[in-house]
């Protein structure tokens, strides 16, 4: 994913002169086609996230687009009251791009885990959140976070991350994106966990419970429509996140949910438990150990499909 | 502008704030009072702006990264006509633009940044600096820093990429008036030596009298200074300068004058109309 970033930003910045790029010392050669072709607009900033935060809202003020990159705990947590005040209280139209979010750097250990991001930034008055689960929602929600007037965060895998959409009709800040058609269960997933929903549903349709996934690159605004929708037409309705279960895409839901009580619907929030690791292993061992993976989340699907079938119990919220 | 008018208006600055203070309860007085000179120099002689024209875009830009310091900055704009004085009668009302830091940029004709949180005001304008290089635009930008701010790190992360980045167009202004909220600079944080600070992390430095208005004009006038870096003016100021009572008194970091103390300040400075 960091390579199709890299690809998109150089691709945006021969058509918009405003773009500048502000890198906190990371991506050795990676930007090397960005620097080459734009050298006066390539910044490396030092390993000094609070101020390339700062100098990124001063360039935004003065009429620059700048766009924010490094691992996703050091563009966030560690500078995350420059974020604050000087982009959203100022309204600054800044691209903050996490790299290596969720468990992507599994190994590095929870200083390199970033687990609660898009829940601090979701919280930020103007601040619109996006999490693409591909290369091609990537570079979609590039294009689409440098023509707000505001400030944007996007958290990004790191590389070789599967290839979900083989194309994009449309993208739209604040939408879903259908990828699998289903009448019982929907799974909405969010960010590079979405290859893992959509195994789910193959095992759940395999099962006989016809399911839908859609994919959720936008957090904030989110598609609330789409909700109503779900809400009203599927059984269950489960939420999928490599982030934590406080605060994301299936919080959001939750409370989305706890408005609209009319629906029978139940929902399932699968995402990180509230612990840091302290047990390493690759990007998919700590998946497992939060059962984030396609076995728990077809199992837990299942099983509250036929205790419901079982009691016709009235809707809850469950949590996985 | 002579001396003589910077004097009398810097006295009179001084005079509102503290009458503001009183009125409305708003503390850092001595805050104000230390870098109203370094303000009225800047305002009155040194800033390329039009009050008419508050986001031309090739104006200069001055940052107040000690926010506290607003009280001061909203008499300052409100005189040098970005707004008329009248609506600072809605200080310290329910619904004003006035918080006791500066409110962010379109909220009020000439203010280019909310700080208040201090270690914001410097990255920002290094930014905006960069971007007039990024835009071949001429402007210059200068921050108000306090002493203590430079307890923050990020003030020194935006000193280090300030040089790295030869940033000529760019002014960092100490108010060094060697108290911070709640004792000596010196002891809280091992200060000194300051002005060798800012030399070692590349910056051209002068150490300036913050009281002497026309030296003021002229160092804040001369940026870039030609040395190919960017400019640090460490300014020895003196809290709560300009009234006998309030002078290196850290009590008015926090205090608010009575009746009688603003009298006797306004009368010190020779500014009694502006009680009436």
């Amino acid at each position: 994913m960091r390579n199709a970033f890299a690809d998109e930003i150089t691709r945006l910045g021969e058509r918009d002169h405003r773009i500048v790029l502000l890198s906190g010392d990371i991506g050795n050669k990676l930007f090397d086609a960005f620097k080459e072709r734009f050298p006066k607009r390539f910044y490396n900033c030092g390993v000094a996230e609070q101020n390339m935060m700062g100098v990124a809202a001063g360039m935004a003020l003065s009429g620059l687009r700048p766009v924010v990159y490094t691992i996703a705990p050091f563009t966030t947590t560690r500078c995350y009251e420059q974020i604050r005040v000087d982009l959203c209280y100022h309204g600054a139209p800044v691209v903050v791009v996490g790299t290596g979010s969720g468990l992507s750097y599994a190994e590095l250990g929870p200083t390199h885990h970033s687990l609660e991001d898009l829940a601090i930034m979701r919280v930020l008055p103007d601040m619109t959140v996006l999490a693409p689960c591909d290369e091609l929602e990537l570079r979609a929600g590039l294009a689409a976070a440098l023509t707000i007037p505001g400030p944007s965060y996007m958290r990004i895998g790191k590389k070789g991350e599967p290839k979900v959409h083989h194309a994009l009709s449309s993208f739209e800040l604040g939408k879903v994106i259908p990828l699998l058609e289903g009448s019982e269960i929907c799974l909405i997933a969010t960010g590079t966990i979405v290859p893992v929903a959509m195994d789910a549903a193959r095992e759940l349709n395999k099962r006989g419970l016809s399911t839908a996934v859609v994919s959720a690159p936008c957090i904030k605004p989110f598609d609330e429509a789409y909700l109503q929708d779900a809400f009203s037409r599927y059984r269950l309705v489960a939420t999928i996140e490599e982030h934590s279960r406080i605060g994301g895409l299936g919080a959001l839901v939750a409370q989305w949910r706890v408005k609209h009580e009319n629906s029978a619907a139940r929902l399932i929030s699968f995402g990180a438990d509230d612990v840091f690791m302290h047990e390493i292993g690759s990007q998919d061992y700590a998946r497992s150990l939060h059962g984030l993976t396609m076995g728990n989340i077809a199992q837990r699907c299942a099983e509250m499909c036929s205790k419901m079938v079982a009691s016709e119990e009235s809707p809850c919220v469950a949590s996985a | 502008m002579q001396a003589a008018e910077l004097s009398r208006i810097s006295r009179e600055l001084r005079a509102r704030t503290i009458v503001n203070a009183h009125r409305t309860g708003t503390p850092h007085l001595g805050s104000c009072l230390s870098c109203m000179d370094i303000l009225t120099a800047a305002y009155f002689h040194a800033l390329r702006i039009d009050p008419s024209d508050p986001r031309s875009a090739q104006r200069d830009r001055f940052i107040l990264s000690k926010g506290h310091g607003a009280p001061a900055l909203f008499q300052v704009l409100a005189m040098r006509g970005f707004y008329p004085k009248t609506l600072l009668a809605d200080y310290g009302k329910d619904g004003s633009l006035f918080a006791e830091h500066p409110p962010a940029p379109n909220y009020l004709p000439g203010v280019e940044a909310a700080t208040g949180s201090l270690g914001h005001g410097l990255p920002i304008a290094l930014g905006m600096a960069l971007a007039g290089r990024v835009n071949h635009a001429g402007y210059r930008v200068i921050a108000l820093l306090s002493d203590g701010e430079c307890n923050e790190g990020s003030v020194w992360e935006a000193a280090m990429l300030a040089a790295a980045q030869r940033v000529q167009n760019l002014c960092a202004v100490i108010d060094y008036n060697k108290w911070q909220a709640t004792g000596r600079s010196e002891d809280v944080m091992a200060l000194a030596p300051l002005a060798d600070k800012w030399r070692a992390f590349g910056w051209s430095v002068r150490e300036v009298d913050g009281h002497d208005l026309m030296g003021l004009a002229e160092h804040l006038s001369c940026v870039p200074d030609g040395s190919g870096k960017p400019v640090a003016l460490v300014a020895h100021t003196v809290k709560g300068k300009g009234v006998s009572f309030m002078e290196d008194d850290n009590n008015w970091h926090y205090r608010i004058p009575n009746e009688q103390d603003t009298e006797r300040a306004v009368r010190e400075l020779g500014m009694s109309e502006v009680l009436a």
